[in-house]
């Protein structure tokens, strides 16, 4: 019975850390406002050359991705969070083959078609 | 201490045999870990979506095009409104930790107005669009571009009713356990869709607009 209660108040205990405090959030809000205006700064600046853009935005928007798991889902790797955290990874898995291998095969589809929608005129 | 009889009884009221664990201290976690699974498989449907606007955004079957469409100030005052709600909500959860009602119901209300804002906002550029003739139907691109922001803006406005459930219950019966859950609940839903808007200002409209 003392043992079960001392767990119990030792997951209270991990529960009271992931919750975040006044400072975590005012953190995770200013990165989240910087790297916003970093992206839309990449795009609408017109200071970054145009290759560069793609790969900007993607790493600001990653960034970004990063810091609102951690600063405001409290996203982390202590026991509590394993489950969320398995779980998330696994999802993050099946939407890069959703994403990625839709791409691939409906880019090698137009490839081979040799007519790219993107070219394609309405027919009047 | 407990006699095997006594948890035997307590197994039997949890209507569950697990012995001596089976007492009943709902703190939540069982609920909050069910939540966040339903939220991945939302994160599902979310990439079935960006999948098709991916394949599709550039067949524009000679209607406009993205660039021609979006307005990026317009997008970055949406996204400052749904990033300034979602910090709000952070204040209403913090408020919830340390048994402030009133702060708890004041944030609440004070997120309600950033995301009703923010819908407000995607309903006037949604009623804009179709008014310039770039509808739904218009092509495929604009086809999966109403879908997939359509879809998370649906996502926000159940949000919002949620929102308003949750002061009321509040209002009613204060930070009880139940309450208290249903909010973390709403917690991890409400910051899971400003981060579903991090993908699609990144991949929508700032990939758009390059």
């Amino acid at each position: 019975m003392s043992g079960n209660h001392h767990s119990h108040d030792a997951h209270l205990g991990a529960e009271h850390a992931d919750h975040g405090s006044t400072k975590s959030y005012l953190t995770g809000f200013i990165l989240s406002m910087v790297l916003t205006l970093a992206s839309f700064g990449v795009v609408m600046s017109g200071k970054v050359p145009h290759d560069l853009m793609m790969p900007g935005i993607i790493v600001f928007g990653v960034a970004q991705l990063i810091v609102q798991l951690v600063y405001f889902l409290h996203m982390g790797t202590s026991p509590s969070q394993r489950g969320n955290l398995s779980i998330m990874l696994f999802t993050i898995l099946i939407l890069a083959i959703v994403v990625v291998g839709s791409l691939w095969v409906l880019h090698n589809m137009n490839v081979n078609m040799m007519h790219p929608t993107s070219q394609m005129v309405p027919v009047e | 201490m407990s006699s095997p009889a006594v948890s035997a009884a307590h197994g039997a009221l949890d209507g569950v045999s697990h012995g001596g664990d089976a007492h009943h201290h709902d703190d939540g976690s069982k609920t909050l870990l069910g939540f966040w699974i339903y939220l991945m498989s939302d994160c599902l449907i979310f990439s079935g979506l960006f999948a098709t606007f991916a394949v599709l955004g550039n067949s524009t079957a000679g209607g406009p095009t993205a660039k021609e469409l979006f307005e990026l100030p317009y997008v970055l005052g949406e996204t400052m409104l749904l990033l300034i709600s979602s910090v709000t909500f952070g204040m209403a959860m913090l408020g919830m930790h340390a048994g402030r009602k009133g702060s708890v119901v004041a944030w609440l209300a004070v997120t309600f107005v950033f995301g009703a804002g923010f819908i407000g906002m995607e309903v006037y550029e949604f009623a804009k669009l179709i008014h310039e003739g770039a509808g739904p139907s218009t092509s495929a691109f604009l086809s999966s571009y109403f879908t997939l922001v359509g879809t998370h803006g649906l996502h926000v406005t159940c949000g919002l009713i949620w929102l308003v459930v949750m002061m009321d219950q509040i209002r009613r019966f204060g930070l009880t356990d139940a309450t208290q859950r249903r909010l973390s609940c709403l917690s991890l839903f409400w910051h899971f869709l400003d981060i579903v808007w991090i993908c699609v200002f990144t991949f929508v409209y700032l990939r758009g607009a390059i």
